[in-house]
């Protein structure tokens, strides 16, 4: 291993400019004349819009324009879209709603934008936006997802507000499987709806310019290639050529930056209307109002064990809440991301789920960190846990009985695990964390009043998103494939192009690790192009932990076609047989021989031609490959949680976390880790404190930082990490990925931590103090009312 | 943020003849509450007046019977002062817990009570030891001075200048924190000097600070967690929202009385 | 419309701006100093961390004419020409960051933590310090890493 190769702790290269306040995220970026966007956007979760009067605000100061969906519609800007088609038990296709990016008619939503005001600057905005008068017709509303289907109906497309109901698996054989079981599990669990709340609030700047005819976009974009795509092809914004959409950076996404939303698609319409560069940047408030949001599954699962304490079937039930209108992909996210991961760890040969997905009055919600597989992984790890306890068994001992100990396994529902060793990674954790000395801990705890408790996760995940042709017959709108570009210089330094973005992954150093190991030149001979149409070939950006094991899987191609070409060079320059020529540490050589060439000499040959029949061999050194995916890829691994409960307050503490993963081979293990901390930061947000509350009204009450509880330093203890390793065998450089995996895996090792303290299975997440208290009380009375 | 004009008076008589003249003024402080609500538009003064630059407004002063803390002190600044630890190190630890260490070096005691936030901490301590706000015009005892959720005895042109507390043999302060913003989501202050005895709860109250009378009673007998035993107080009239029922918070009122009670005892000496 | 001069990172700056213009406004929009962030509007999340007359500030909840005189240090002022801080040095030798919208704040409010409680920091303190700054991507474990071992390279 080089110091900077494949595997090395290198520190970031990306660093430089960010610990120096030389960042340029979208905010940062100002075009010469550009004004300012304010939203203007709907009090009332569901409304008929009668009408908008602007003209007090269009008199107004500094103002622009005052535009509404009338006008977008006038203007044939067309609609957003969701691009992953799902089909009902039934065969009808899902009921995708019309999602104009400024309403015309009603609202479905706190938040949905109305109007937009384009002036000089942004207070001359805000204060015309004041003059604005909606004529609002209030109807009833509904957010809670369970209550959906008997509510007033939202979208004319979706009777009882139902976008589709879709199943997976073999429902007669799950049913006789419970039928014949010798112990039933059963588990009714709230996913709670969650805000993304990347640090960095979203942001568009369009730029129109009349002498070419052409926009560009800077954004907060995860994928500005999709981006470009959907405004170009759906929405009819300009031809793709004609757009250049520029994601710089971008100051996390966590999912939440994938999407299509309206705010850019306006910005853009409005900077060719009033001729003018436009720029937008999301308050946090509005961030809250606007911004999709992610979870919100409710559940009813059932779990059949024979006597062995065998599983033998699993029969799953949810409800998903889509929000008002279905964004970018959110129809996947309850399907094809979750249910294919109902099998976990274990060897179920049964497997049924239903889902209904349904429309609210409550912003769209669309893929948040791990997407749909945080939802599986909380199903089975509830149910394994509960299961455990009621069979009076061990929990990791019911776990080793049911782990899948063979691959390739193939599951009931779609996915075949490659390469795993779930055995392994249990183990080392249960070492790591002393799970032996937990009873010494929890007696230790209990002499000064407080209750403690461990929870295991073991988790699968599916990643590498994904092989084209297996989404495509899933119903994805696009392939899942990943493209890069290596450019060699004169000089032997390396640009590399790739169509993921980096929005705190670290690309730049680990992109170049792979360059510098494959090349053997310095990691600061390379520099990592990614998020700009104009520059990058086609790329599908970076999320479900797939930039590792699709994108740097594209670049290897792309190696493998520079060093094939370089060969040739060399053998011509040093006259000798093609076949003759080996490349190893940065070097040619001429096998058998002391006759040499460095990198740096064949890139100058390469672009001086004088020394090769460039009739033959083309002059250059700049290679492409697009790299699609043969399977998903399989991280895997063990979280162990122990918590403690103060028995007066019901504080929770999380004060140990264990985690050992399996991500296949390791680029840079310093960032990997960087990644699982952030994951499980996130996870224990979701399962302790982070509540996304609506009233019956479809007011946001948790609209803010004063009400949202964003997860602090003092939440945590220190994380232990570590790794196994199974190499995935399906790409070339056996990498799983990893940034969803601690965001999987944490909300269950949480939750089976605090029922394990409480000894009651009855609590949802958010376990916040109050609702840990509540579940004390009722233990409490309950063991009241029994003596 | 809507327009206004600021004024930086040097004196406090400029500064009350300034929020006589307009009636929208608003006095900024450290501003941590005020611009937070201008920037949302929830509030919109006419004009701001700058108290940072009027002499004699900060500064701890510990005579043997009272601390007096000007009303511009910076919550560090009464949070490390020495002096007031040596002599009651439970009223040092209010503006310790208050927000974090940016707000901290801003925010100010005159600010957080004329503001009478009703999740806020400081009023708890003011209420707790029978604090007297004093003002440009006249002392105001704190038992007549909250009136509310951010109403307080002050006219529109009376500013606090300083803030005096007795000096109490034994007091303490416990904090449940809200998980989000950091405020009370109930805060207890307990203090007992001679005779007197007081409990103040913040965060609770539908109608901001309110003393317990039931709870005192029963620390006059003993002034011991174990008085408090057994004693519940009434989730009527206390605040609910999503992050704790009225129930809880009225659970939470004893558990942090019976903590403060025994945080006093062990801080301030022994038992007696 | 009135005219504010201050220092900023050393350098004397006069400015002519709307009185609601917030410090974080005045230095992003009229200084191009783009490194203070915002990432809130309820001056929780510290992105827009910065130090005035020497201590840490939110600079988005105060406003530009109340730094009038004053001594303003962003994130931009902190390396003593190319050579870096010790404490943005330790933010990347120990990963304390990874998207580095919130870092520019949490290197500001890390400094500050170091000039009020000294060099050798426990990790609870750093923990319970860096309450008004907020991360959502590393879970803080690295950044108290960084923040611990940047403190005691403080000392020089």
């Amino acid at each position: 291993m080089s110091a900077t190769g494949i595997g090395a702790a290198v520190r970031r290269k990306e660093d430089q400019r960010f610990i120096t306040g030389k960042g340029h995220y979208t905010d940062d970026v100002s075009r010469p004349g550009q004004t300012f966007a304010y939203f203007v956007r709907s009090p009332h979760a569901h409304a008929k819009l009668h009408s908008i009067d602007v003209k007090a605000a269009a008199a107004m100061p500094g103002i622009l324009a005052v535009l509404t969906g009338q006008d977008l519609a006038g203007d044939k800007i067309g609609n957003l879209i969701c691009g992953w088609m799902i089909h009902s038990k039934d065969g009808s296709p899902m009921k995708m709603a019309p999602h104009p990016a400024l309403a015309a008619t009603k609202v479905c939503y706190v938040g949905d934008p109305v109007a937009v005001v384009i002036a000089e600057t942004l207070a001359q905005a805000k204060d015309a936006a004041e003059k604005i008068a909606v004529d609002y017709e209030v109807l009833s509303a509904v957010t809670d997802p369970a209550k959906a289907k008997s509510a007033a109906q939202i979208h004319d497309v979706a009777p009882k507000n139902t976008i589709y109901e879709w199943h997976l698996g073999d429902s007669k054989a799950t049913d006789a499987a419970l039928a014949a079981a010798k112990h039933i599990t059963r588990i009714d669990l709230t996913n709670n709806r969650l805000v993304p709340n990347a640090m960095e609030p979203r942001a568009a700047l369009a730029e129109y310019d009349s002498g070419t005819d052409s926009l560009t976009l800077w954004n907060t974009s995860q994928n500005p290639h999709v981006a470009r795509l959907v405004i170009s092809a759906f929405v009819g914004m300009a031809p793709e050529h004609k757009l250049r959409v520029i994601a710089p950076d971008v100051g996390g996404g966590f999912g939440s930056k994938i999407f299509i939303y309206p705010e850019e698609v306006v910005c853009l319409w409005a900077a060719r209307r009033v001729g003018r560069p436009v720029k937008w940047t999301s308050d946090r408030s509005e961030a809250f109002l606007a911004d999709a949001h992610g979870r919100d599954h409710v559940t009813h699962a059932e779990m059949a064990f024979d006597g062995d304490g065998k599983i033998t079937a699993l029969k799953v039930k949810t409800i998903a809440n889509l929000g008002g209108y279905m964004s970018t992909f959110s129809s996947s996210v309850p399907t094809y991301l979750y249910a294919t991961l109902l099998s976990g760890q274990y060897a179920i040969p049964n497997i049924y789920c239903e889902v209904d997905a349904v429309y609210t009055n409550t912003v769209p919600v669309d893929a948040y960190r791990g997407a749909g597989r945080p939802e599986a992984t909380f199903v089975v790890e509830r149910l394994v846990e509960v299961g455990a306890r009621e069979l009076g068994l061990d929990p990791a001992e019911l776990r080793k009985r049911n782990f899948i100990k063979s691959f390739p396994h193939q599951t009931p529902v779609i996915m075949a695990y490659d390469a795993g060793d779930y055995l392994a990674s249990l183990k080392k954790a249960m070492e790591l964390a002393d799970v032996k000395g937990f009873g010494r801990r929890k007696r230790d705890a209990a002499r000064h009043g407080k209750l403690r408790g461990l929870g295991y996760s073991t988790y699968i995940e599916a990643c590498g998103i994904a092989p084209s042709q297996a989404v495509g017959s899933l119903g994805a709108g696009v392939g899942l494939w990943e493209s890069a570009e290596v450019r060699v210089n004169p000089t032997g330094s390396v640009e590399v192009l790739t169509g993921c973005h980096q929005h705190g992954q670290g690309h730049e150093t680990t992109f170049a690790q792979l360059v510098s190991e494959r090349l053997g030149i310095s990691i600061d001979q390379v520099s990592i192009v990614h998020g700009d149409t104009d520059k990058v070939q086609f790329g599908m950006g970076t999320y479900g932990s797939r930039s590792g094991a699709v994108g740097m899987s594209a670049i290897v191609k792309a190696l493998d076609k520079v060093e094939a070409k370089a060969k040739k060079i060399a053998a011509h320059v040093m006259e000798a047989a093609e076949g003759d020529i080996e490349f190893r540490d940065g070097k040619f050589t001429v096998a058998g021989t002391d006759k040499s060439m460095a990198f740096g000499e064949v890139a100058l040959a390469a672009y001086v031609g004088h020394k090769f029949p460039t009739q033959e061999i083309e002059p250059g050194l700049k290679e492409g490959a697009f790299y699609d995916p043969t399977n998903f890829t399989f991280p895997a691994g063990c979280h162990i949680c122990e918590i403690e409960i103060d028995q007066e307050t019901g504080e929770t503490e999380v004060v140990s976390w264990t985690a050992v993963d399996d991500f296949g081979t390791l680029i840079n293990p310093m960032i990997v880790e960087g990644q699982v901390h952030g994951g499980i930061a996130q996870g224990v947000g979701q399962a302790m404190i982070e509540q996304t509350v609506y009233d019956k009204d479809g007011q946001l009450l948790s609209g803010s930082y004063m009400d949202y509880a964003m997860p602090r330093a003092h939440n945590f203890p220190a994380f232990k990490v570590d790794t196994t390793e199974t190499k995935c065998p399906s790409n070339p450089l056996g990498i799983k990925g990893c940034g969803e995996a601690g965001a999987i895996a944490a909300p269950a090792a949480v939750m089976n931590a605090i029922t394990d303290a409480l000894g009651t299975e009855k609590i949802e997440m958010p376990a916040t103090s109050m609702a840990v208290w509540r579940a004390l009380q009722t233990m409490n009375r309950n063991q009241v009312a029994a003596e | 943020m809507y327009a206004f004009k600021f004024e930086r008076p040097t004196t406090v008589r400029q500064a009350v003849n300034l929020l006589a003249k307009n009636e929208e003024g608003k006095l900024l402080a450290g501003g941590h509450s005020l611009i937070p609500v201008m920037k949302l538009r929830l509030a919109s003064p006419s004009v701001l007046i700058d108290l940072s630059k009027v002499e004699g407004l900060s500064g701890v002063e510990v005579t043997p019977r009272s601390v007096v803390i000007g009303a511009m002190t910076k919550h560090k600044d009464v949070a490390n002062s020495k002096e007031l630890q040596a002599v009651m190190p439970g009223l040092a630890a209010v503006p310790g817990s208050i927000g974090d260490p940016h707000v901290r070096q801003v925010g100010t005691i005159g600010g957080s009570l004329a503001n009478n936030d009703p999740n806020a901490d400081y009023p708890a301590a003011t209420l707790g030891l029978g604090a007297t706000i004093i003002t440009s015009k006249r002392k105001i005892p704190a038992d007549a001075y909250f009136k509310g959720m951010f109403e307080t005895a002050l006219e529109p042109d009376e500013i606090i200048t300083k803030v005096s507390f007795p000096i109490a043999k034994k007091a303490a302060y416990q904090k449940f924190k809200h998980p989000a913003s950091g405020f009370a989501l109930v805060g207890v202050f307990v203090s007992k000097r001679g005779s007197e005895i007081r409990v103040a709860v913040t965060g609770a109250g539908a109608n901001g600070v309110f003393r317990v009378p039931s709870f005192e009673e029963a620390l006059k007998k003993r002034f011991s967690p174990k008085s408090l035993e057994g004693l519940t107080h009434t989730a009527a009239g206390l605040n609910s929202d999503i992050h704790a029922s009225a129930e809880y918070r009225a659970h939470l009122i004893g558990v942090m009385a019976r903590r403060a009670v025994a945080a006093a005892n062990e801080k301030g000496g022994a038992e007696d | 419309m009135l005219p504010v001069s201050m220092t900023v990172n050393g350098k004397a700056v006069t400015a002519t701006v709307d009185p609601r213009t917030l410090l974080v406004q005045y230095l992003r929009d009229n200084l191009r100093l783009t490194g203070t962030h915002v990432g809130c509007d309820t001056s929780q999340c510290g992105a827009c961390v910065v130090h005035v007359d020497g201590a840490a500030r939110k600079s988005c909840t105060m406003f530009a004419w109340q730094a009038e005189g004053a001594k303003v240090t962003t994130i931009e002022g902190v390396a003593n020409g190319e050579k870096l801080h010790p404490m943005q040095e330790a933010f990347r030798e120990h990963h304390g960051l990874q998207c580095g919208y919130c870092t520019p704040g949490m290197i500001m409010s890390a400094i500050d933590m170091v000039n009020r409680k000294g060099n050798d920091l426990d990790d609870n303190t750093i923990r319970h310090e860096l309450e008004g700054n907020l991360c959502r991507c590393t879970g803080y474990h690295n950044i108290v890493k960084a923040i611990s071992a940047g403190a005691r390279a403080m000392k020089g």
